[in-house]
């Protein structure tokens, strides 16, 4: 009977082990598949229809329909509400982590933590719905901004969305320092704003450049929220409340009307590839602060 | 154990719900035109009521989504504002007519607008309201999408094949273009009948022409173009049916703003 029962553990497990194989390889599998297709179809721009790299990187004459695919105006676009969204969102999601770990009472933090986590759940098409009817609104009538839709909307959408990412992570960041440093700067008499400026931020450097960088990770790919306010106007924005579009954006954009096999949705890859490269060398990035701190 | 049973039942239930499903005999998938939704989506209801054996399912995402989505055989008619001369392997079902206004904010008390005053807004010549006798206030342009019917045909019809400048704002369906225009100082931009009648817009006569079906009957008025609902070779059966339904049921054409096509006094060529 107990030999039976050991036999038939044995083989259980061996199942499990098997299953959890299968699921890994299988995620391998995925994650290369979408890899080299991204690739493969990303290049046809450039293989099959002879457009320069460089045009596409760098210039701004977007026409798909004449072959013109200059992406420049997007790349920046992108830029541009990524970094108006971690200049406002990072400091203030920081703020609020450091208030969440070292300032507030512990049954605060227990009610502000969750309320936190549950912005994260929060779809984007409710953002981007606050946006157009809150945010544009007030845009149009207090800024030079003619319609309201533009840059500063997308980069406020942005920051808020990013600030749930920021708040946890860095919270976690000053959470895991030793409580030895805490201790050590008191004794010397250190105040408590000294203990947190001058001996826990550089402690927590590397783990706040992590919060920092999914931040933005999360600001570059969001589509649907900063399409509903950035505009979607194929033009360099000349100041803060232009009416711009991002790569995000304008695929969704130009998504319908993509044909196989055209020249529009070859370009429409080589964007969507270029996001990825971004986000990949993001993720480095990240695992290159993690090592430093290890 | 339990659980197991639970599991069972759960499966036995899909088991039974599935084939019931299937069931439904025949299954027509629509998509495209936002133009034309309105009124597929009408006939689509009344086509199933007296066909309980027939299920249609109706979708928007733009006259470009149409004729791709038919062409690769991913739905069954694709529904457009414009023809498709590349794909050959399409059958073009023309079941309406539509008109398109050019739409202002409504505080832009402007009665009329030549094709040249228009033609120089959307090319960004033109930036504001006075320059065209209006009031001393920002011209906001909103386009269509690329992919749209109504801008390909308002670019064919009204700007005489002159491109819309890319410093205007996209905006990507008839609906929110509506909304948009109505709740911006000196926004304007161009949508169908079907959304823009009755919804307190400033829709612009173009040269002294009022956007209405009467004129677009008559020739005078330039801004229309037919619908059409592609089918992947000649429509069949329960298709052909219904594309056949959607065409002479007057009634609901009239009720959504849309012409019926035996009523024109021109044809696309006149124009």
């Amino acid at each position: 009977m107990i030999a039976l029962q050991a036999k038939r553990s044995h083989r259980n497990e061996r199942i499990a082990i098997n299953v959890l194989r299968a699921a890994a390889i299988f995620v391998i599998f995925a994650i290369a598949t979408l890899l080299l297709y991204l690739a493969f179809e990303g290049s046809r721009t450039f293989v099959t229809d002879h457009y320069s790299i460089w045009k596409f990187l760098f210039s701004s004459d977007y026409d798909p329909s004449n072959n013109h695919g200059g992406s420049a105006v997007f790349i920046v676009g992108t830029l541009m509400a990524t970094t108006f969204a971690i200049a406002v969102g990072g400091p203030f999601g920081i703020a609020v982590g450091i208030f969440l770990s070292e300032i507030a009472p512990p049954r605060m933090a227990h009610i502000l933590k969750p309320a936190i986590e549950l912005l994260v759940g929060i779809p984007s098409v409710v953002y981007g719905w606050l946006g157009l009817t809150l945010l544009v609104p007030f845009l149009r009538t207090h800024t030079s901004s003619p319609s309201g839709f533009g840059l500063a909307a997308a980069g406020i959408v942005l920051s808020i969305m990013i600030l749930p990412t920021v708040i946890s992570l860095s919270e976690d960041a000053f959470r895991s320092l030793p409580p030895a440093l805490r201790e050590g700067s008191m004794a010397l008499g250190a105040t408590r704003w000294q203990t947190i400026v001058r001996v826990l931020l550089p402690s927590a450097s590397s783990g706040l450049t992590v919060a920092l960088i999914l931040g933005i990770a999360r600001a570059i790919g969001e589509a649907l929220a900063v399409q509903m306010v950035i505009g979607n106007s194929s033009q360099f924005a000349t100041n803060l409340f232009a009416a711009t579009a991002s790569l995000t954006t304008e695929i969704v954009i130009d998504m319908p009307g993509a044909t196989q096999g055209s020249f529009l949705e070859h370009v429409l890859f080589s964007m969507a590839f270029l996001l990825l490269l971004i986000a990949m060398t993001l993720i480095l990035f990240v695992r290159f602060a993690l090592r430093k701190r290890a | 154990m339990t659980r197991n049973v639970a599991l069972a039942a759960l499966v036995l239930g899909f088991a039974f719900v599935a084939p019931t499903a299937a069931l439904a005999d025949t299954t027509i998938n629509a998509a495209g035109s936002t133009a034309l939704l309105p009124l597929v989506k009408d006939a689509s209801g009344l086509y199933q009521q007296a066909h309980p054996d027939v299920k249609i399912s109706v979708s928007g995402g733009g006259s470009g989504t149409g004729i791709n989505q038919v062409a690769a055989k991913a739905i069954d008619i694709g529904d457009s504002d414009i023809t498709a001369p590349t794909q050959k392997e399409l059958t073009d079902n023309r079941v309406a007519v539509i008109g398109f206004s050019v739409v202002v904010n409504p505080a832009i008390t402007l009665k009329s607008l030549t094709k040249k005053q228009i033609s120089d807004i959307f090319t960004g010549k033109v930036t504001n309201w006075k320059q065209v006798g209006g009031p001393d206030q920002k011209i906001v342009v909103i386009n269509r999408p690329r992919s749209s019917g109504t801008r390909a045909v308002f670019i064919k019809t009204v700007m005489d094949g002159t491109p819309v400048s890319d410093t205007g704002l996209t905006e990507d369906a008839t609906g929110t273009v509506v909304s948009v225009v109505k709740q911006t100082p000196g926004a304007i931009s161009y949508a169908a009948f079907s959304g823009t009648h009755g919804q307190n817009l400033n829709e612009l006569e173009i040269g002294g022409i009022k956007p209405t079906e009467a004129n677009v009957i008559s020739g005078k008025y330039p801004f229309w173009s037919y619908e059409h609902m592609f089918t992947y070779g000649p429509a069949k059966g329960e298709i052909a049916d219904f594309i056949k339904f959607v065409q002479t049921r007057s009634d609901l054409l009239k009720k959504n703003g849309y012409i019926e096509i035996g009523q024109m006094k021109v044809t696309e060529t006149d124009r």
